[in-house]
């Protein structure tokens, strides 16, 4: 069944779709719509699930916490503030290995106060443990909650499914929904090992000495690891029963490719259009999108790299003192390779500014002028 | 002198404000504005601190000292100003859910140790800027986005949470008794140590279309002054007939040392102490 809806509620469907059983959640814009649905959802029965109206972020993650140590299917939502605010949880949900999934709705930090998109907010949370996901349209975004559910629950690891503030959360599209009975095929009830059950009691969180913790660590780190084929065996498997495939990264006219533009979320949609508009023009370019930023598919972004000439990646973040953040990452995975290309880092669209296809063209351009990087960022955009 | 107080503490460029036709918050902007008059002190001498929500958007339209600070956390900034500027006077504005949901730990903090603030809760039982729903206060079977069947949970009563805590001023009013709310905000300012003025306050748009007011403002502030009723009159009224009910009035009024006063000492004291010392050497 197809349905118009925004992706704010294509993440309330997803849910709901993938019988989340406990929903500890706090309003915040861009966000809302989403646990109001859910919430709508829970008192009409449409789900089987609780919705916990908390008294803040902090409480909706330590909440999803409590509830998903007992072996419930948790979800929850929030956005830049929020997510800041959920930090300590955050951190606390990796190592306790619950499988929570979350929404997040990529909004700028304050202050100045500001509502509009940028990716600083999850890209802060990067060290905590979660896996993260950038999505670039709302079919994506509701498919990947049901992903993001079977990858985690498999390596208990906590994901987030990561959209853009407005240009996403608050534009409708049209969207396949999956029939229910595939789904509960697809992502069968969780069923953890370990779980508060009186009848077979446990301590959780105990305090754990030098003589342990380094190993826990360790496992935390391996399970990560392991969800890095999940993400492509998952997505695999998705495209096998509904028809749409989906993996670590998303390549877009790079087979003879000699210049790559490295973006993420809803602006590689926009420079997939301007690829095109550039194939036109003559040039040899291609896009690759990062989807799953953690864990990041270092592998996969090598191998493409390995065969053009230069890149460039947009991002709309930036970690201060440093550079864009993925490009980064980017640089970073290529960095033991023998010959690895140039790669030009750009900063965008910060705050909500627009970027438009006509400035990722610019922006490729530019850099196809330049001998090699002089710093590692170029700004695009702002007004000085 | 009304329109002089308006030119004078308010920021024009700012207007119009965000707030909906029938919303009660420019009511107790125009009550503190009053009061920061009868305060009798240059405004230079005002900080004015906010969270987030409808509430707190009144600091960008009030021209003294302005911190729009994050959610729930108002009183915390307030607090490390105060500490620092114990002459100034520092007034804090928040919604219901700043005060008694995010921030609620705050609060009852600030209360404990008497903090030189004063609080003006815009209590509206709603979260309006979120569009609509359920805060701490919202009322017991009332409607909202995230309570579509009522509201399940019992609501706060944040003038009994101010008491328990400690709070040395605690009082109520609405906007619908504007000048009383005049003279309970500049009490407050005067009273040397957490002041909570608790304000019921309509929000037809969240609040009114959902719970059968309409947006109307005429509807929304009638509703005020239905569930708003006087200490004296709530005394001869049962039990049954003050469910749902918000008793007004001043339920504190008392002098007691603060955190702020507490310090000042400490610093004199040790400071005398220091200057013994030097004698003797």
């Amino acid at each position: 069944m197809r349905k118009v809806m925004i992706g704010n509620h294509a993440l309330s469907y997803g849910a709901k779709i993938s019988r989340a059983q406990v929903i500890p959640a706090y309003p915040i814009t861009p966000q809302t719509e989403v646990v109001e649905l859910l919430s709508e959802m829970c008192a009409n029965g449409e789900m089987d699930a609780k919705f916990i109206k908390v008294e803040s972020e902090h409480s909706a993650m330590t909440a999803s916490i409590g509830a998903s140590a007992t072996g419930a299917r948790v979800f929850t939502a929030t956005s830049a503030q929020g997510l800041a605010l959920m930090h300590e949880v955050l951190h606390w949900a990796v190592g306790a290995r619950t499988p929570i999934v979350m929404g997040n709705i990529n909004r700028a930090m304050a202050p100045p106060w500001t509502i509009w998109t940028e990716q600083t907010d999850s890209l802060a949370q990067r060290d905590t443990g979660w896996m993260q996901l950038y999505a670039q349209n709302s079919q994506e975004v509701l498919d990947s909650v049901i992903q993001a559910y079977k990858v985690a629950e498999a390596v208990q690891i906590p994901a987030m499914v990561i959209l853009a503030a407005f240009v996403l959360s608050h534009t409708s599209e049209a969207v396949e929904l999956p029939e229910q009975g595939k789904v509960d095929e697809f992502l069968p009830p969780y069923e953890p090992e370990y779980r508060i059950d009186p009848a077979n009691p446990h301590a959780f969180g105990g305090l754990t000495g030098p003589d342990g913790y380094f190993e826990l660590r360790y496992q935390i780190q391996k399970a990560i690891e392991d969800a890095l084929p999940k993400w492509d065996e998952v997505g695999a498997e998705f495209g096998e029963v509904f028809g749409r495939k989906y993996g670590l990264i998303e390549t877009y006219k790079v087979e003879d490719a000699k210049n790559l533009i490295i973006s993420s979320a809803t602006l590689a949609s926009t420079a997939r259009t301007a690829v095109d508009t550039l194939r036109e023009k003559g040039e040899k370019v291609g896009l690759l999108r990062i989807r799953i930023f953690r864990p990041f598919p270092s592998a996969q972004i090598r191998s493409i790299l390995s065969s053009v000439d230069r890149a460039v990646v947009v991002d709309r973040n930036i970690s201060f003192g440093a550079s864009g953040i993925f490009y980064q990452e980017v640089k970073a995975a290529v960095y033991n390779e023998k010959n690895p290309p140039p790669i030009f880092g750009v900063i965008a669209g910060i705050g909500g500014r627009d970027v438009t296809k006509k400035d990722i063209i610019d922006i490729y351009e530019d850099i196809m002028r330049m001998d090699e990087p002089k710093s590692d960022i170029i700004w695009k955009g702002v007004r000085l | 002198m009304k329109t002089e107080i308006v030119k004078k503490y308010l920021r024009l460029d700012k207007m119009p404000t965000v707030w909906c036709p029938g919303c009660g918050h420019g009511i107790i902007m125009g009550s503190l504005l009053r009061a920061l008059e009868l305060r009798g002190r240059s405004k230079n001498d005002i900080a004015l601190v906010s969270g987030i929500g409808c509430s707190s958007r009144t600091p960008g339209y009030v021209d003294v000292h302005t911190l729009h600070t994050t959610h729930g956390r108002a009183i915390a900034f307030a607090t490390g100003i105060k500490m620092m500027k114990p002459d100034m006077s520092v007034i804090v504005v928040m919604g219901d859910g700043d005060c008694a949901a995010i921030g609620g730990n705050h609060f009852i903090h600030a209360a404990r140790r008497n903090m030189d603030i004063t609080a003006v809760v815009y209590n509206n039982g709603i979260y309006g800027m979120t569009g609509g729903q359920v805060s701490p206060t919202t009322p017991y079977d009332a409607f909202a986005t995230t309570a579509p069947y009522g509201q399940m949970e019992p609501p706060f009563d944040i003038v009994e949470l101010a008491l328990g805590a400690g709070a040395t001023y605690v009082a109520r009013s609405s906007v619908h008794n504007v000048p009383k709310l005049d003279e309970l905000i500049v009490k407050g300012i005067k009273n040397n140590g957490f002041s909570v003025i608790d304000v019921i306050t309509p929000c037809p748009i969240a609040y009114g279309r959902r719970n059968k007011l309409t947006a109307d403002p005429m509807k929304n502030m009638q509703w005020v002054k239905e569930v708003t009723v006087p200490r004296k009159k709530a005394e001869e009224m049962s039990e049954e007939e003050l469910r749902g009910k918000w008793i007004t009035g001043v339920f504190r009024d008392v002098e007691h040392v603060g955190l702020v006063n507490l310090y000042i000492e400490l610093e004199e004291k040790l400071k005398r102490a220091k200057e013994n010392k030097g004698e003797e050497a």
